[in-house]
């Protein structure tokens, strides 16, 4: 039973500190729990139906189907939040304040819900498909024992849920003047983090040079099976043995997003 | 059969804007290709248990899990993370690597499914 709940746990707390993180940094959108939870459970039947067709996936584009099907789905979610992010730092603001901006807060605010169901959809679907493949696979060698699985399993998804709601309860009690900052901070890591993962899988497929991997390892200090090393990892792609084309793919993407918000932000305010 | 990356290009394209890196990856398809090298899964056991390798080479390593239930093959020294699902072959490409003892084992069945790739 513990074994599973660890396992599970590990795949829900990354896709609970995402959604953790969007719920906040959303929170003026009306309308957006419907839009959250229209997230999970696209992503959820869609991650059903990954792992029913985790056999055709794999054998797809030589064997590295998956990969490609990862970095894909990593890729659209890194768009969505440079676009959330960029957008936020030239609107959000003056409209969140602005009470009169209030049919335009509605429009954009229509945007919003599109990314935060794309993405929460997004995050859903890749750690839940592994989770529903490891239960059954469970479920399926041990027959009889399947109880104190299940009962794991949920255990995980408790305290992984938990986790992201913590998180997003302390953003909330973030005060107003640094609420936008902080939040698009940890959008920004997050889409960096995702960013280099994408170009992981690519790597292991053999789609990409590694650049020397690894070029650094921190995996005596830092665990990536340790609590904080795989909060880091949800949160900020925390990798201890990251390829060279990994950290270039993170700083690119760090840099990128972070100069959009820099020229949105100062567009704004001349 | 060497890789085609060219192939992925259908996929990515689904991504939207990553049509420029699909047409970068093909220009790259020389890449692939090195040695291959076979794993088993069975009862949830890796074998052989211990494979040897070429160090310094990219390898490809073909993991065939015979087992009906899906096994991630995980390596944290290798940092590689893949499902493979029951009755079917994945691939995974490392390297390269230098001289050392790399430990990989099954996430889904980890008292058993423990294997070593050994690169000299």
């Amino acid at each position: 039973m513990f074994g599973s709940a660890v396992i599970v746990f590990r795949e829900v707390i990354e896709a609970a500190l995402i959604i953790g993180i969007l719920a906040a940094a959303t929170r003026s959108v009306p309308n957006r729990n419907r839009w959250l939870l229209a997230g999970v459970v696209t992503g959820l039947v869609g991650s059903a139906l990954v792992a029913v067709s985790t056999d055709a996936i794999s054998a797809m584009a030589d064997g590295v189907g998956q990969e490609i099907l990862n970095s894909a789905i990593l890729g659209v979610a890194v768009l969505m939040l440079a676009w959330h992010n960029i957008w936020m730092a030239s609107h959000g603001k003056a409209l969140a304040i602005s009470a009169k901006a209030v049919g335009a807060a509605i429009q954009e605010g229509q945007k919003e819900r599109s990314i935060l169901l794309v993405v929460v959809g997004l995050a859903v679907l890749r750690e839940g498909s592994e989770t529903v493949l490891f239960l059954y696979g469970i479920l399926a060698s041990e027959g009889t024992g399947a109880s104190p699985v299940w009962l794991g399993g949920v255990v995980g998804i408790l305290a992984g849920v938990g986790v992201g709601y913590a998180l997003y309860a302390g953003l909330l009690r973030v005060p107003t003047r640094w609420f936008f900052a902080a939040t698009g901070v940890l959008v920004l890591l997050l889409a960096a983090g995702m960013a280099s993962q994408a170009a992981h899988f690519l790597i292991q497929a053999d789609l990409l040079p590694s650049l020397t991997a690894p070029i650094w390892d921190t995996s005596a200090m830092l665990p990536e099976g340790s609590m904080a090393g795989m909060l880091l990892h949800s949160l900020a792609g925390y990798d201890p043995r990251p390829a060279g084309m990994q950290v270039i793919v993170y700083a690119v993407t760090l840099a990128t997003i972070g100069l959009g918000m820099k020229l949105a932000n100062s567009s704004r305010t001349q | 059969m060497p890789f085609n990356p060219c192939l992925a290009t259908g996929y990515l394209r689904a991504a939207g804007s990553t049509l420029t890196m699909a047409a970068m990856l093909c220009v790259m398809t020389a890449t692939a290709a090195d040695g291959e090298y076979a794993l088993t899964i069975q009862d949830h056991r890796f074998q052989p248990a211990e494979l040897v390798v070429p160090s310094s080479k990219k390898i490809r390593l073909s993991v065939e899990n015979r087992d009906a239930t899906p096994e991630e093959f995980e390596s944290h020294d290798l940092n590689r993370e893949k499902i493979i699902a029951g009755k079917s072959i994945a691939t995974i490409y490392v390297g390269p690597l230098p001289p050392g003892r790399y430990r990989y084992f099954g996430e889904y069945n980890e008292e058993t499914a423990q294997g070593v790739i050994i690169a000299q």
